[in-house]
């Protein structure tokens, strides 16, 4: 049995893992070795088996004996919220998303209707100047700014759901 | 804490209008919520107001709760929080795990505390004294895990960190406890280390 990289340094850690049941467990018959075999291993298991006992055995604070009738008393004026998605509509939220997927699509599919797709690929030839667009025009325009907001907020609700998937995958 | 009815079958009596019910569930988790509070908010009343605005505030969200989760874990999610949120609102120092002045402040701490607990004969109450004399972001991980009956995974969704984040609070947590029981506990942990 290859012993080699559990060494002294790492040994509170692997005990620990021990312990607490986490040890890898490829791992495990090498711990339980070791505590059975090497004696300072063994003393530092033991060790740290009654600190563990000891932190098992702590005893938990106590409020005031009024405590729950304090929150009793509290919680008679009110009222429980109803639950967040009982208000919240979702195929409202996911009609105001396919709208602006289909317009994203819409504006996609018209814009490469005009390209003349036979021009040259030469940047001389493109069908458009590109040094005479007035972008001032196009970003001026109040509906496009709205427009662009409206998607700029999407983009991050996407994120943000995405991100919430990832992490509760994580948890489960 | 598992006796009589299951948290689940409480939360659906509250639901369906027995507001008594809830008082069930104040009596089984008061003393964890309360010792959780107390890592964070060293004042006793401050501690306490802030458990029974913990409970309140879970009562209101109970509709809330979907029962993907232990009901408990949900639960020191609040804690934690709005522990945190009245911290910063009483613009009280948090101390974040690396933060070093966590350590030299538990040390100017502990040498008055230290003279009123020499006599200290018990081996748990010295851990819990020493538990008290740490960071609270360590107090509160051993506090979660020896106490609270949570899994890594569930300190690591009540804290917002990643598991093995959580794995390693842990074990630095448990070998500052170490340290604080070998430097002001010596006498009574002669026997143990």
């Amino acid at each position: 049995m290859n012993t080699g990289h559990f060494n002294n340094e790492h040994m509170e850690e692997r005990l620990w893992e021990y312990i607490d049941g986490f040890s890898d467990p490829d791992d495990l018959p090498v711990v339980k070795s070791l505590i059975e075999e090497n004696q300072s291993w063994r003393e530092k298991y033991n060790e740290l088996v009654e600190v563990n006992q000891l932190l098992h055995a702590t005893e938990l604070e106590e409020p005031s004996m009024r405590f729950t009738k304090n929150v009793m008393e509290e919680i008679t004026r009110l009222h429980i919220a109803p639950a967040a998605s009982s208000y919240i509509n979702h195929r409202i939220i996911w009609g105001i998303g396919i709208f602006f997927i289909v317009l994203i699509v819409g504006f996609l599919v018209y814009g490469l209707g005009q390209i003349d797709w036979s021009a040259s690929s030469d940047t001389s030839m493109l069908p458009v100047d590109i040094k005479n667009l007035d972008y001032s025009a196009l970003f001026n325009n109040t509906y496009i700014n709205i427009f662009m907001m409206i998607n700029v907020v999407l983009g991050l609700m996407l994120l943000d759901k995405v991100l919430m998937n990832k992490r509760k995958k994580h948890y489960t | 804490m598992s006796t009589g009815s299951t948290d689940i079958e409480i939360i659906s009596r509250v639901l369906n209008g027995e507001q008594h019910a809830y008082s069930e569930l104040v009596e089984r988790y008061k003393n964890y919520v309360f010792t959780l509070t107390l890592r964070f908010i060293k004042s006793r009343e401050d501690a306490e107001e802030v458990a029974q605005d913990i409970f309140v505030k879970v009562y209101r969200s109970l509709a809330d709760f979907k029962g993907t989760s232990k009901f408990s874990t949900w639960l020191y999610t609040v804690v934690y929080t709005t522990s945190i949120t009245f911290l910063r609102k009483k613009k009280m120092e948090v101390h974040s795990l690396d933060d070093e002045r966590t350590f030299e402040l538990a040390d100017s701490q502990d040498s008055g505390f230290r003279a009123n607990q020499v006599e200290q004969k018990s081996k748990v109450n010295m851990v819990n004294q020493a538990i008290k004399l740490l960071s609270p972001d360590d107090a509160q991980v051993i506090t979660l895990f020896y106490k609270a009956e949570q899994n890594l995974e569930e300190i690591a969704k009540i804290l917002g960190l990643e598991t093995n984040t959580v794995k390693v609070r842990l074990h630095r947590a448990r070998a500052r406890l170490k340290e604080k029981m070998e430097t002001h506990f010596r006498e009574e942990v002669k026997d143990i280390y």
